[in-house]
């Protein structure tokens, strides 16, 4: 798979996995590409933690324009069905349940559902911004990421770097595989026919578990 | 009918004393009192502990006061969109608190509605819950967190009636309307000041009792 090709793909995979009306905070980068593959049969809602749901494109046209930005802190808009809201709020909806999915990126996840996706010790310091209170609150976590770094392994035993939170990542979709969370450890739902399940597992370090229904990723 | 103060940038710069607690609201800047925020800047006090969502961007927002080395400790989510924050905290510059954005919004709000805190599952198992009590609620932990009070709160209205009512416009609201209810002095920059009465009851966002200035917001 060419390199500029991994990240729409992952991107169309996630797409599927969401549900008509579903609330859905994404992260920046990868996750922002998810909406572009929804099936037309399926509308969702964008909440922005910075205060509002209904976040859509930037309209330079729009009376408010210059009074909206997103959670990466750039141009945004908001849709006709959207509304405002102060941060404590935002973060109640979050927390209390009331977001079906977060999608984001991941440095690492583990078999445990464990995520570490906001620091690197002596090198990054960004913060955290509001990705704990996500991926405690969101019903469904889903790691959209590259499968390794470099070839070096991101989905492991144990995560090595400070988490972002326990055990709380439901799915895992690569460029490679579709991996689901279980109290059984990680399950090979999918599997990208570009390569193969010894490949996938030796991109690995966490030991795969085959699905019964084990079908690839299309 | 009380009329709240209207006062300048440069005076409401001056409320803000060497090694006082100051919220300044806003999101990366959205949100943000630039013009008080200058007035600050231009004051100089030091020392100062900052509870703000971020850092701003280099020399914009809270990164202005950063930038002046007027912080002694910021308090904030996110970091990473102004280097220079990173740099001062590796150089030792600055003592950074690095908390959950939930979990900074509801200590301010907590710190204005009279709560000894509160009790969240945001951060269990990370660096975060460290040193802090851990609770057991009918069979589910949650991390024990404090409230935030400060001296000062500079927060960011759209329009204000005279008596200090505000509303807010876009995701300019963030953390403003917690920040004005938990500090012991209110500065507030707005765009425009109307008539009492011209909100309207049913829209007031921040009710004016919790105001104690304003400041008209001056063009860049």
């Amino acid at each position: 798979m060419e390199k500029s090709e991994i990240k729409p793909f992952i991107a169309k995979r996630v797409a599927k996995e969401l549900r008509d009306g579903d609330v859905v905070n994404l992260g920046i980068g990868l996750p922002t590409m998810v909406p572009a593959f929804l099936d037309p049969s399926v509308s969702i809602t964008l909440q922005s933690e910075n205060g509002f749901i209904g976040l859509v494109d930037a309209d330079p046209e729009a009376e408010d324009a210059a009074y909206i930005v997103n959670a990466g802190g750039q141009p945004a808009g908001i849709a006709k069905d959207g509304m405002f809201f102060d941060s404590a709020t935002s973060f109640s909806i979050i927390r209390g349940g009331h977001v079906d999915a977060t999608i984001l990126g991941s440095l690492q996840v583990d078999e445990h559902g464990n995520i570490a996706n906001w620091i690197i010790p002596g090198k990054m310091v960004p913060g955290m911004g509001g990705a704990m209170d996500l991926v405690v609150g969101a019903k469904r976590v889903i790691v959209a990421m590259e499968h390794t770094q470099k070839g070096a392994h991101k989905i492991l035993k144990n995560c090595t770097l400070p988490l972002t939170a326990a055990g709380q990542v439901n799915l895992i979709v690569t460029e490679m595989a579709v991996i689901e969370v279980t109290a059984d450890g990680l399950v090979l739902k999918e599997y990208n026919p570009e390569f193969t399940v010894e490949e996938i597992q030796a991109a690995t370090e966490a030991v795969l578990t085959i699905a019964d229904d084990l079908k690839p990723m299309v | 009918m009380a009329k709240t103060k209207v006062i300048t940038a440069e005076e409401a710069g001056k409320l803000v004393k060497d090694g006082m607690t100051v919220m300044i609201g806003g999101f990366m800047t959205n949100g943000t009192a630039e013009s008080v925020v200058k007035g600050v800047a231009a004051a100089g006090a030091k020392n100062l502990t900052v509870i703000c969502n971020d850092a701003g961007f280099p020399d914009v927002g809270c990164g202005r006061l950063l930038h002046n080395g007027q912080i002694k400790k910021l308090i904030a989510s996110h970091v990473g969109l102004n280097k220079e924050c990173g740099e001062k905290y590796n150089a030792g510059e600055l003592e950074l608190v690095l908390t959950p954005q939930g979990t900074l919004a509801e200590q301010v709000r907590c710190g204005g509605n009279g709560l000894g805190g509160f009790l969240t599952p945001t951060g269990l198992g990370t660096t975060v819950a460290e040193g802090k009590d851990i609770l057991t609620v009918d069979g589910k932990q949650y991390v024990v967190e404090k409230p935030l009070h400060a001296d000062v709160a500079i927060i960011q209205g759209f329009v204000a009636d005279e008596t200090g009512n505000i509303r807010y416009k876009g995701s300019t609201r963030n953390f403003n309307p917690m920040m004005a209810s938990a500090a012991d002095t209110v500065i507030a920059e707005v765009e425009k000041i109307v008539p009492a009465g011209e909100i309207g009851p049913d829209y007031v966002e921040t009710p004016h009792i919790y105001v104690d200035y304003l400041v008209l917001k001056e063009e860049a």
